[in-house]
């Protein structure tokens, strides 16, 4: 797919540079003719460019504590950033959860051997699990986060290998012994006079506690994730996330990639979000670049978002009935998420990673059969959906092990950045949908499904409706595709404005976001996902204290985590 | 114009050529393996290739196409591959499906050691074969046969729910293709028997001498 991509860059690049065809030489394309050119590059800000203020040591932690007190409780997203000559630094995305404003910070240090930053672990908890991120990734270290442990890559790994000037490979060949993990951790704490820090130490696991592990290689962790579990009996008392046993440096790769390419790791992150996470970035991208792409790819782009948001929440049931030993519920799922798959094989040519959605456009035209097979499709999900609650979810079994266990408060949900349906079972309404349309989700009417109780049980039902929300969309966009062009016209090479920017979609599980800073390359300057699976595996260990460890699986699988996407 | 694909270890012309692993039994036949052995021989190998146990091993994008291929439409238990095992010590084959990271390597590496001979390994998607789409990761392996002698090889990103059927069909033909009595013709090297191989010699040298 990547080939076909770089063809179509190059194809009209050899055009541009022949004397001035006259247009009827041009090869006749599909029957949507391809459009006009790009206007050139915006002189206003693009919509989503990031309005950033650039705070200092001294004023930043007042800065935030006000915000903070102002209602800005939801650290949306932490960035990492190394700006070369400027330093290393940190960029904040924070929201108000209530009124939907939203802030944006920086901050940075020149020191690139010792980099020490302000936390900002007492407003924000999931904040702890960022700044380790940042930490391995740029060695910056936090005053105030008393965990500094590297989290993705190894312990013994030599390096930061997200700074410009760092050579991972020199220095790391694959080590084949097994993986030191400590019990014990350091961090920077702030002295009395709130100024100077002091190295503090802290154990993770007493010498006498009892852990059990759980992964690397374990049926239901959905996929390659480890946990270090403290049990007192059956009973959990402390976990600890161990990651990045696929961490497969996607950022770092993006750096040396062209737009169009860097599209293609995208559906790789959360290939159940394929879909709405290539959709982001080329959001992101035609927004900075101020390309504007026709209604038919709006409606498009919309339909696809929510065939796949059904096929993720099959996919949900399926593999949480399984982990549960309900091993017909699972068949019944799988055979209901082919039917979605023929349907993307038609148009896309793939059923997992599609690589459709493409900056300005989309890949190819819908097939002809798409509108009648979708059209097939809703009733039939709405019969198999009464199917999923008979044959399991108001199962007995299901029923003792779910409700009440696991349960999250909405204050929780917000301080770790739990997005998503889980975020909605337990009262947020953070649907990236509503709070920030895009695509064509204004002109369609849905609910945004929310639910109070917050535990395991909830967090199903909340999926459940969510596909009959979907299928309800689109029902309302299927007979009205408008006409248009499928593709924009797009310059050979593409290149995005300097600047910072920030889109965001709603994913499988939780907000997809983008970040992306450019500084008019044909790559782009730093580019980081906001992981929608992270915050989840956060707050496992404050979600999983006092329940049994048979309960962690419930809870693990209602949380819905994809491991690919929280380790990029 | 179609484009030949290039292969590891099978060359394109013989990827379809079942005359070669016929060859390779009748060879092993007529090198005086004995009758009666020889039809045990093809009775055990008929029993272990319909009955090949993977281990439920994935770690990204293809373990869910591995998932789709044993749910109900490609219904993998056709062929008697259905039983996944969770633990190492009751599987047959690792299907590695996903990247493999550097820091998985040993985790593999301690996964296989685990299972208990006879074992296969199947690669499964672009990512165990070289990297994949991201071969040019700092973190990842380029091919898990740096890590695990590797038995089929199954390309693709992710292989279509066929591919892996196929590429099991083709791990069933290399089984049956197998001596169980006598010497054993896999790939690599027994370093058990290798130990003893090389004592025995010594033995024998020293007798001589004596
Ligand atoms: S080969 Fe492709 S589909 Fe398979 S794990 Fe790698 S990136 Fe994912």
């Amino acid at each position: 797919m990547e080939n076909i991509e770089k063809n179509t860059a190059v194809q009209p690049e050899a055009k541009a540079e022949a004397p001035k065809a006259p247009d009827a030489v041009a090869p006749k394309v599909v029957k949507p003719a391809v459009a006009k050119p790009v206007p050139a590059a915006p002189t206003t800000p693009a919509e989503n460019a990031l309005d950033l203020v650039e705070l200092t040591q001294d004023n930043f932690r007042q800065t935030i504590e006000a915000d903070y007190q102002a209602g800005f409780t939801f650290l949306e997203c932490l960035t990492g950033m190394d700006w070369g000559e400027e330093g290393l630094g940190v960029i904040y995305n924070i929201e108000n959860p209530e009124t939907g404003a939203r802030k944006c910070y920086k901050i940075k240090t020149a020191d690139r051997v010792n980099p020490v930053l302000p936390s900002v672990c007492t407003w924000y908890d999931i904040a702890n699990i960022y700044e380790r991120e940042a930490y391995d990734f740029y060695g910056i270290k936090f005053v105030g986060n008393p965990d500094m442990r590297r989290i993705y890559l190894r312990e013994d790994w030599v390096g930061y290998p997200m700074r410009k000037d760092d050579e991972p490979e020199k220095f790391n060949p694959t080590r084949m012994t097994n993986e030191p993990l400590a019990d014990e951790t350091s961090g920077l704490m702030y002295d009395e006079d709130g100024v100077n820090y002091h190295t503090e130490r802290s154990k993770i696991f007493e010498a006498d506690d009892y852990v059990v592990n759980i992964g690397p290689q374990h049926p239901s962790t959905h996929g390659v994730l480890h946990f270090r579990v403290k049990l007192e009996g059956e009973t959990i008392r402390k976990i600890d996330p161990v990651l990045g046993y696929i961490h497969r440096g996607v950022e770092k790769l993006n750096e040396q990639m062209t737009y169009p390419q860097t599209l293609a790791l995208t559906d790789r992150l959360d290939y159940l979000g394929a879909m709405q996470n290539r959709h982001a970035l080329c959001m992101c991208i035609e927004k900075a670049m101020g390309v504007e792409v026709s209604d038919r790819v709006q409606v498009i782009r919309t339909i696809m978002d929510e065939l796949q948001r059904i096929d993720s929440h099959i996919l949900f049931f399926s593999c949480l009935a399984q982990d549960l030993g309900a091993t017909t519920a699972f068949l019944y799922g799988f055979r209901d998420r082919e039917k979605i798959l023929d349907i993307f094989e038609e148009t896309c040519g793939g059923r997992l990673i599609l690589n459709y959605n493409t900056i300005g456009g989309v890949m190819a035209d819908i097939h002809p059969n798409f509108q009648k097979r979708v059209k097939e499709f809703i009733p039939y999900m709405r019969k198999a959906i009464r199917e999923y609650y008979d044959v399991f979810i108001n199962n007995v079994i299901f029923r003792n092990r779910a409700i009440g266990v696991g349960i999250l408060s909405k204050e929780d949900c917000i301080s770790y950045g739990c997005t998503g349906g889980t975020g909605r079972a337990s009262g947020w309404h953070n649907d990236v949908r509503k709070r920030m349309p895009y695509a064509a989700y204004d002109k369609v009417q849905f609910n945004e499904v929310v639910r109070t109780e917050g535990d395991s049980y909830a967090r199903t039902l909340v999926r459940m409706d969510e596909i009959l929300e979907s299928l309800s969309i689109i029902e309302q966009l299927i007979d009205n595709i408008p006409e248009g062009n499928y593709q924009e016209k797009m310059k050979p090479i593409i290149k995005v404005p300097a600047g910072t920017y920030y889109s965001a979609v709603e994913g499988s599980r939780g907000e997809f976001g983008v970040l992306l800073e450019s500084r008019g390359d044909k790559s782009p300057y730093r580019l980081h996902y906001r992981s929608t699976g992270l915050p989840l595996v956060a707050v496992m260990d404050h979600v999983c204290q006092g329940h049994m460890l048979a309960d962690l699986i419930t809870i693990g699988g209602t949380l819905d985590y994809v491991v690919p996407d929280i380790d990029r | 114009m179609m484009k030949k694909p290039k292969i590891k270890n099978i060359p394109y012309e013989e990827f379809k050529d079942n005359e070669t692993f016929e060859q390779l039994v009748a060879e092993l036949n007529q090198n005086g393996t004995n009758v009666i052995v020889r039809t045990l021989d093809e009775l055990i190998d008929w029993g272990r290739s319909n009955s090949l146990w993977p281990l439920t091993f994935a770690t990204s994008c293809c373990g869910i196409e591995f998932m789709a291929t044993c749910a109900a439409r490609y219904d993998i238990a056709r062929f008697g591959f259905e039983i996944t095992r969770n633990s190492p010590r009751q599987a047959d084959v690792i299907l590695v499906s996903g990247t493999i990271t550097t820091k998985m390597a040993p985790v593999l590496k301690r996964l296989y050691d685990q299972m208990a001979d006879p074992k296969y390994v199947v690669a499964v998607g672009g990512c165990a074969i070289s990297g994949g789409p991201f071969c040019k990761s700092y973190h990842v392996v380029k091919g898990v046969d740096q890590v695990i002698p590797v038995d089929v090889y199954v390309p693709g990103c992710p292989p279509r729910p066929e591919s892996f059927l196929y590429g099991m069909m083709q791990l069933q033909r290399k089984v049956k293709a197998e001596n169980f009595f006598g010497t054993t013709n896999r790939k690599e090297n027994d370093p058990y028997s290798l130990k003893m191989d090389k004592e025995n010699e010594q033995i024998l040298n020293e007798l001589e001498e004596a």
